[in-house]
């Protein structure tokens, strides 16, 4: 569906013509691509199919790389965050991001939930008590509260990788984020840590969009509802992720989730 | 194992239960439709058959996109790929029910027969074990299944008495020969019927057995 004729409220993520330069190379081509909110739509695609640049367009991460060029529209709930109006702040507010590894900040626990909240609000914004509210309902939306409630001001980095993790995500939720962007949120952890996470983001769907990139074909298949294959810079595919693994349209599709190609 | 893979499980676990539901109510009033000469209850099971058929597809699709997404092993894989057979089997009773509907709106438009067999009877043993086979599924249990397995014989035996019965009646009687052959043609539906309990009931004992007993008679 072309997304200028497309009603905006049904899609949380909507791209036209989008396409972006690394100094001459063009990593992304003419993307065109309809989101849906609240599900979890996952990205995959060969190494350097573009994957990566595409979902750090969704919150203009890529703009603190040097020679970045990018043309197209890019609409989230609607409004284009290539207009001159956008504040880059704001936009990173609603469109939150998790990395490949954890990152928490060395400072305590709780400092790193808040640490979102307070640089986008100014000093003593929030009572005593409002702050604790935040910190023990975005870890427990989480399932972190019970593992952290009685070490909250140790240390962040002494967690483990998916405690991390974990931490990672709720210090996105006292922003009231809509849409969380996720790039491979598992590719540092064991096997018990992808399979918490993915329950995790599992149970996250319903208030967020969710975007996800994964190198692992099985964790799209298990946690996706919708999946987008790309290739070389363009989408190949997007559909229902049962569709995209079953029946896919498109020959590279199938040819790549069969292991023929890529 | 993995939430996803469990619920997916769980729900499909629920499709078949609810397919296998109404596939019993199909064989019920087609049979009822036969005993009791009630041509509207004979179309209302051949109309219904559109249900069982969309149904069947839903499952279906469910399996394999459960292949496709979970890729599962061991009693999961094998669970799946049994339900797509038990699947085309309870759909294939769906069918059978059906041609009892088609004899027994034949037989409203003749003058009644007495029927000299026991129809009653031989219903109620195909029901017991489909019945039974679709529980053993659900409740995981081999042994149930095996004791399914066990009944065909008699259902046989019924079919083949009934046919002696008819056969001679038909030659006392050739007048009543396209009732009697009717008749004869519901028992037969019947008797595939629990041939198709049976075939439901192997594949449970592959799935909680791991071994596939089919042409094993003898062994």
């Amino acid at each position: 569906m072309d997304c200028v004729t497309a009603p905006q409220d049904r899609f949380a993520i909507q791209t036209h013509q989008l396409n972006l330069w690394y100094g001459t190379f063009q990593a992304l081509k003419e993307i065109t691509v309809n989101i849906k909110p609240r599900l979890i739509t996952s990205l995959i695609g060969p190494s350097g199919c573009g994957k990566t640049t595409l979902l750090r367009c969704f919150n203009r991460i890529n703009e603190r790389y040097e020679n970045v060029t990018t043309t197209g529209e890019v609409r989230i709930l609607g409004k284009n965050i290539y207009d001159e109006d956008v504040s880059l702040g704001e936009l990173r507010k609603s469109v939150g991001m998790v990395f490949q590894r954890p990152n928490p900040l060395p400072i305590s626990i709780y400092d790193n939930v808040l640490f979102g909240i307070r640089s986008h609000t100014r000093r003593g914004a929030f009572a005593r008590s409002e702050r604790d509210g935040m910190v023990e309902s975005a870890l427990r939306d989480v399932e972190l509260w019970d593992e952290t409630k009685d070490g909250l001001r140790r240390k962040a980095t002494h967690l483990t990788l998916e405690q991390q993790q974990k931490l990672c995500i709720a210090r996105l939720l006292p922003l009231k984020p809509q849409v969380i962007l996720m790039d491979e949120p598992c590719s540092a952890l064991d096997a018990e840590g992808v399979e918490r996470i993915e329950e995790l983001v599992d149970a996250l769907r319903e208030k967020f969009t969710i975007v996800m990139v994964t190198h692992n074909m099985g964790q799209a298949r298990r946690i996706s509802q919708e999946c987008i294959f790309m290739l070389m810079g363009k989408i190949i595919e997007h559909g229902d992720t049962s569709q995209v693994f079953l029946n896919p349209r498109e020959k590279e599709t199938d040819m790549y989730v069969t292991g023929r190609y890529g | 194992m993995p939430i996803h893979l469990q619920r997916d499980i769980d729900f499909l676990k629920k499709q078949v239960l609810s397919l296998c539901a109404i596939v019993e109510d199909q064989v019920r009033l087609a049979v009822g439709s036969v005993l009791e000469r009630d041509a509207a209850m004979a179309r209302h099971v051949q109309d219904r058959d559109t249900e069982v058929d969309q149904r069947e597809v839903e499952v279906e699709e469910k399996c394999l996109a459960m292949l496709a997404l979970h890729q599962p092993l061991a009693s999961d894989l094998r669970l799946i790929v049994s339900v797509v057979k038990i699947n085309n089997d309870l759909e294939r009773i769906g069918d059978l029910a059906v041609n009892i509907a088609r004899k027994a709106a034949a037989l409203c438009e003749e003058p009644p027969i007495d029927i000299p067999f026991d129809l009653k009877g031989m219903w109620e043993k195909c029901q017991s074990m489909l019945h039974d086979s679709i529980d053993a599924m659900v409740r995981f249990e081999p042994q149930l299944a095996h004791d399914v397995c066990g009944r065909d014989d008699a259902v046989d035996r019924m079919k083949h008495d009934i046919r002696v019965q008819l056969e001679e009646m038909m030659r006392r009687d050739p007048d009543r020969i396209r009732p009697l052959e009717r008749l004869r043609a519901v028992t037969r539906n019947l008797e595939r019927i629990a041939d198709c309990a049976t075939n439901i009931a192997e594949d449970v004992i592959y799935i909680t057995e791991g071994r596939i007993i089919r042409h094993r008679e003898g062994d």
